[in-house]
């Protein structure tokens, strides 16, 4: 599909209505859903990565200095990377209006 | 040379379904479907057979393993009835949506309660619009040769949709009748390989089953549709190809002595047989009475169900399941639309007849045509009759 898959009419329509596309999950930006973002203070931050490992976006990464950051980008604000952390070194901040 | 035995209808579906080298088989047993699943898990077990063959704990799974089957490329068969097919209800809706060609034969049976193992059309109407093909046989023979026929139509690229072979159960699955059995080699020749057009493969992958959001959903569904409405010329094809096979005639709707008729009777399934009977028992008093029988019941043949009618002057609808507060029972309703979306306006008359096995004797069918020819007379259509219900 490389139209708009909202803007497809029924002939359009891919039989069987399946995704060929692969990884096309990706173009689904659902960041923009999040009305808080994960802050790190990386003085607490012990960079075990348990925020990674419980991300239901699989959206938190690994900095070249080993700290985690959310990709804003998928990032939904879910807050359970904040639930999780060790430490408690994650705030969740309020989006700006 | 054809070969011409004596054998169980179940048998013979079941032997049909086996010769159209199914890949898969998801089943559950249940009454009076049994035998077609107890015969193929047997040729499977004997290595006669190279399918999977794949028991399940409920009918439910029978049709979700199906469709895994299915989705992965194999020719896939199952059967049930009554119960079974309701319990399969949810999952029965996403075959057709995801476009995958499952063959199933429901033997007919009666819903309950009360519990019933007897025949009626009570299942299969709760599940007529679920985007399904579904084609009534009417004896052993046409379950015959109509299971590789399913099986062509399914998997033609112009339809890909799942198709459901109705036939009344024990009346029929358990009738031992001579049944004449293609060769193996005309099936080979009429049924090429199925060459799936999306399969599940890791080395290209694709997603079956997605969400459909609301900006999709609807033209996913309108796609659907326009899908089985176009199977139509599909199925006649085959059936015509069917014809040529066997000598046999398979129209979408068969009429019988409709030529000289003045009124029918609109029926499907083995009912038909008795009454032929009593048509040519009213005949032999000069009495000229027809049948339509449509043999395919979904998509619903509109044109050739006006066009078998012809100019009658009454109809008599029969239905063999009940609608429960209905306008009409199921099929009367859908008959009575046809006809109000035609030109066409011969008196109706509405009946309900065999619920749950109840035996349908010729004398009431000859019953039902001469109260048509009164009412044909007197030019007043009918509320509906119940035949043969202690009043």
């Amino acid at each position: 599909m490389s139209k708009n898959p909202y803007e497809l009419t029924w002939k359009e329509i891919p039989i069987g209505f399946i995704h060929t596309d692969y990884m096309s999950a990706k173009k689904n930006h659902t960041g923009s859903w999040r009305s808080e973002r994960p802050i790190w203070n990386e003085a607490q931050c012990i960079k075990c990565g348990v925020c990674s490992l419980f991300c239901p976006e699989a959206c938190i990464v690994q900095d070249e200095k080993g700290y985690f950051h959310a990709d804003l980008d998928y990032c939904k604000g879910c807050g359970v990377c904040a639930h999780e952390c060790v430490t408690g070194c994650i705030a969740m901040k309020p989006e700006e209006a | 040379m054809v070969k011409r035995k004596g054998v169980e209808s179940s048998i013979a579906l079941a032997d049909a379904a086996a010769m159209c080298n199914v890949d898969a088989i998801s089943a559950y047993p249940i009454t009076p479907q049994t035998h077609i699943v107890e015969h193929l898990s047997e040729w499977v077990n004997n290595g006669e057979l190279d399918a999977e063959f794949i028991p399940v704990e409920s009918e439910h799974s029978a049709m979700s393993a199906a469709l895994g089957t299915s989705a992965m490329g194999a020719r896939t068969f199952t059967a049930t009835a009554s119960q079974g097919l309701a319990l399969m209800h949810e999952i029965l809706f996403i075959a057709p949506a995801m476009r995958l060609p499952v063959v199933m034969a429901v033997a007919n049976r009666a819903l309950s309660g009360p519990i019933s193992i007897w025949n009626d059309h009570g299942d299969i109407m709760c599940e007529r619009d679920i985007g399904w093909i579904q084609i009534f046989a009417e004896n052993g023979q046409e379950c015959f040769d109509l299971t590789p026929a399913c099986f062509k139509i399914a998997e033609d690229k112009r339809v890909i949709l799942p198709t459901i072979l109705n036939f009344d159960g024990f009346i029929v699955s358990h009738m031992i009748e001579p049944i004449e059995y293609w060769e193996q080699e005309t099936i080979n020749n009429f049924l090429p390989d199925f060459e799936p057009q999306i399969k599940l493969d890791i080395r290209n992958p694709s997603t079956m089953g997605a969400v459909g959001v609301p900006e999709i959903y609807y033209e996913a569904r309108i796609a659907q549709n326009e899908a089985l409405l176009n199977s139509k010329s599909v199925i006649k094809e085959v059936f015509e190809e069917v014809t040529k096979i066997t000598g046999r005639p398979y129209n979408l709707v068969e009429s019988y002595n409709m030529e000289k008729a003045e009124v029918a009777l609109f029926m499907m399934g083995s009912l038909t047989e008795t009454a032929m009977t009593a048509v040519k028992n009213l005949k032999k008093r000069g009495i000229e009475v027809g049948i339509v029988r449509p043999r395919l019941w979904r998509p619903y043949p509109t044109e050739e169900i006006i066009e078998a009618i012809g100019n009658i002057k009454a109809l008599g609808i029969v239905d063999r399941a009940m609608g429960f507060g209905a306008q009409s029972h199921p099929v009367a309703s859908e008959v009575k639309s046809t006809l109000y979306s035609s030109d066409k306006r011969p008196v109706v008359c509405e009946y309900v007849i065999g619920l749950g096995g109840r035996d349908v004797r010729i004398e009431d069918i000859e019953a039902m045509f001469l109260e048509l020819i009164e009412a044909a007379k007197s030019g007043k259509s009918q509320p509906v009759k119940y035949i043969g219900v202690r009043e």
